[in-house]
């Protein structure tokens, strides 16, 4: 089966002009590939470059080289060289990106932050708030929250929005930076389930996950992201 | 929804900037400026005082003559015309139409002395609109869709406050349908909270209704929050440019970076 | 001392013809306003020195002129400019609308009917129809050569939602042969159906804007309005007290000082002539003439 993320020799620098212009070199060589309903956790200790590798999965961080081949409408689109205009085509058809913090757009109603990735594809508002409401309570956000903006929601909650919002739309990569991190219990076991659905559902999803037992749970794979450090 | 409508000219550019340039003599305003400008996109030109922005808008929008280079624009029938090489009256039909420009200070884009209704109303009338109650009520529900109380429909802007007559200004310039509005700071001088509700405003209306938008301001915020791609300008010049959360996240020229790290953390 | 002569009609020939140019233009451009060098005229300007121009630069020896203001041949203004002309270029001078060959007018539009070779010379103050929604000239002669009339429609809207119907009652804009935009003097609006389609040659002058315009014989002259509020001619309740008139413009006219007051047909020619027709209003027991002065 073909691989829907195909990163080849990617590597990331970044040069502090502020700080006289200090060279901090990242990743070098990253090269992996995620087939769909496949799980790949990147593994490694805190500056490793997990993050960065999966925010130039998303686009969100540019590439210094090599190439990162995302499985766009059947056919293979490199991210580092995309335009704007189809990077955005990617974010809204193919990639969903559960970020380590929620981002959301300020006094915009959960519901609507939730129902969003829905409507932008063509659903109808109604409609796509109806499946935003299912998974909000299916999360455990009480619906008397669902019309408040979540900038002032406790930690574990936003980061339960972020996830309904990257979870909602039927994105066949998912790339999810800590998506357990601020979750009680009884949370987690509801995300492990929403991820554990999804790779049924055949979605390729690259995820950072520290804790030991779901990374158990949920990955096929572990990419050990220490094996593709700069020299220092 | 409106996405769907221009996925179909979504790979035909709608402006393209080819080389512009204007001084002022020995004072470069603008040097060597292109880009591209694609349906639905929004496009913020962001820089400091100085930097020749509002230069490079009011070359965009023809209302200032570029020293060398041209603007393309896409018409409405598909054909992509030099906007210099348009006759007057075609220029300033393109603007009355399938153009808009939100200024930074509403009392130049709004006839003050005519009711909001009218204001609102003009448009249709210059492109030949001839019922009363047909323009009054597109007008209302313009209005409306700006959130200004329709019962004020026909009191001037004078007796509005800033960040209504702002929103009228708006409403004013989007009654045609426009494909492409360019805005020239359209939240400076406005208070912190009336900011806010007007940028809500502009982002819902904008993607509703698909429109591409060029957006000048020397505030990073603002090009978060409504832009898609960004273009920092410095001296005249576009330093860096791409996709708006890249550059701002991942800004690779040392004046990106100063400005980027100039902004007040939340 | 012997009396000043003057050239005929007072300008000087070359003056007239730099005026008939204008005209001439003005004529093959319906509605549309040309520019000319108004003169010092020996009245002071918004005083009729536009209509008093152009009457100067079109009377021959063999016109009869009527001169009007507001439908009045006695009025003092009426009364100057007609013997400015009687000693200046020694024309006869009428007050039958039927007989004269050139009329200047301020404000009003004779009641009976104009006939083929008759020229109506109109008194205008401001030319300009959108003078007062965009003060900049500039901007309003672009509007009217790129035929931009989306804000005159503005000004009727505002009317509109202001007033509950177009309150416009005179000086009301018309387009012209379905191009130019024209305001056709402070007329009433009243008269403005009888600019349409005319026999006679409508010439406007305004001295101190110094614009002329013109309106040829059987033009099409059509009203501005919307279709769901479309142009009406105001009717008046009652018709002329003297002279039973009802389709005449009425002057209102105090009696007493008790607050009576009766209308009566604004052209005096046409209510005289009535009367000595035998028609007779609910006033009009006895003609209603005013003494004559000098």
């Amino acid at each position: 089966m073909s691989a829907m993320i195909d990163i080849l020799e990617a590597e990331k620098t970044f040069t502090m002009h502020l700080q006289g212009g200090v060279r901090l070199a990242v990743v070098r060589g990253v090269t992996f590939e995620v087939k769909a309903g496949e799980c790949v956790v990147l593994s490694g200790p805190s500056g490793a470059g997990k993050s960065s590798i999966l925010k130039m999965i998303f686009g969100n961080y540019r590439c210094d080289g090599g190439r990162i081949s995302i499985r766009h409408r059947g056919n293979l689109i490199d991210l580092a060289k995309a335009e704007p205009r189809e990077v955005l085509r990617v974010r809204r058809e193919t990639i969903g990106y559960v970020s380590q913090f929620l981002r959301a757009v300020p006094r915009v109603a959960t519901i609507d932050v939730v129902a969003e990735p829905l409507i932008v594809t063509g659903t109808s508002r109604a409609e796509a708030r109806g499946q935003a409401g299912d998974l909000l309570g299916f999360l455990n956000i009480p619906e008397r929250l669902w019309t408040l903006p979540p900038a002032t929601f406790s930690g574990g909650e936003q980061q339960r929005v972020n996830i309904a919002s990257g979870f909602i739309s039927d994105h066949p990569i998912l790339l999810l930076d800590e998506p357990t991190a601020s979750l009680d219990a009884a949370n987690r076991e509801v995300v492990v389930r929403l991820i554990d659905k999804k790779k049924r559902a055949g979605v390729a999803i690259v995820a950072i996950v520290h804790d030991d037992e779901i990374r158990r749970r949920i990955a096929d794979r572990v990419v050990d992201v220490t094996t593709f450090a700069a020299a220092a | 929804m409106a996405d769907r409508l221009h996925l179909a000219n979504a790979d035909q550019p709608l402006l393209v900037a080819e080389n512009l340039s204007k001084n002022y003599g020995a004072l470069v305003a603008c040097r060597d400026i292109s880009f591209t400008l694609y349906p639905g996109e929004v496009l913020a030109i962001v820089g400091e005082s100085g930097s020749g922005k509002t230069t490079l808008l009011q070359m965009l929008s023809a209302q200032l003559a570029p020293k060398s280079g041209r603007v393309f624009y896409r018409m409405r029938d598909g054909v992509l015309r030099d906007l210099n090489a348009l006759g007057e009256a075609e220029r300033r039909f393109l603007f009355r139409t399938d153009w808009g420009y939100v200024h930074q200070d509403p009392a130049q884009g709004l006839r003050m002395a005519v009711s909001a209704g009218a204001n609102v109303g003009e448009r249709l009338m210059a492109v030949g609109w001839n019922h009363y109650g047909r323009i009054r009520g597109t007008a209302s529900s313009w209005l409306e869709r700006v959130e200004i109380d329709t019962a004020r429909i026909d009191d001037t802007p004078r007796t509005y406050s800033g960040g209504m007559r702002q929103r009228l200004q708006i409403a004013r310039n989007l009654v045609t349908e426009p494909r492409l509005v360019f805005m020239d700071e359209p939240t400076g001088g406005l208070d912190v909270s009336v900011q806010a509700r007007l940028l809500d405003l502009m982002r819902n209306l904008v993607s509703e209704l698909g429109l591409a938008a060029i957006v000048v301001t020397h505030d990073l915020a603002v090009a978060r929050l409504l832009s898609h791609r960004v273009m920092v300008m410095k001296g005249g010049q576009v330093i860096e440019t791409g996709l708006t959360d890249q550059v701002l996240d991942d800004p690779h020229e040392p004046y990106t970076q100063l400005l980027v790290s100039s902004i007040l953390p939340p | 001392m012997t009396a000043p002569s003057y050239n005929f009609a007072y300008l000087d020939e070359q003056t007239k013809r730099m005026i008939r140019r204008a005209i001439l233009k003005a004529i093959a451009i319906p509605g549309y306003q040309v520019p000319f060098a108004s003169r010092e005229m020996p009245m002071p300007y918004g005083w009729g020195t536009g209509g008093v121009q152009v009457t100067a630069a079109i009377l021959g020896p063999q016109d009869r002129l009527k001169v009007i203001d507001q439908g009045s041949d006695d009025t003092t203004n009426a009364i100057s400019i007609r013997k400015f002309f009687a000693k200046t270029a020694g024309v006869a001078t009428t007050s039958s609308t039927r007989e004269a060959s050139v009329i200047q007018t301020r404000h009003r539009i004779p009641e009976a009917p104009l006939h083929c070779g008759q020229v109506l010379v109109y008194q205008v103050p401001i030319p300009e129809p959108l003078r007062f929604l965009e003060p900049r000239e500039t901007e309003t002669r672009r509007m009217h050569a790129l035929s931009e009339y989306g804000l005159m429609h503005v000004k009727l809207y505002e009317d509109i939602a202001r007033f509950g119907h177009i309150a416009t009652s005179y000086a009301y804009p018309v387009k012209v042969n379905a191009r130019y935009v024209m305001d056709p003097s402070p007329t009433p609006k009243f008269d403005n159906p009888k600019m349409d389609n005319c026999p006679a040659l409508q010439l406007f002058g305004a001295g101190r804007e110094k614009r002329i315009y013109a309106i040829p014989p059987y033009t099409k002259v059509v009203s501005l309005d919307f279709e769901d509020h479309p142009f009406t001619r105001y009717r008046f309740e009652a018709p002329c007290a003297l002279c039973g008139a009802e389709d005449a413009y009425l002057d209102e006219i105090v009696t007493d000082d008790a607050g009576s007051r009766m209308f009566v047909c604004s052209d005096t020619d046409y209510c005289e002539g009535r009367q000595a027709a035998g028609h007779r209003g609910r006033e009009g027991q006895a003609p209603y003439r005013e003494k004559a002065h000098g």
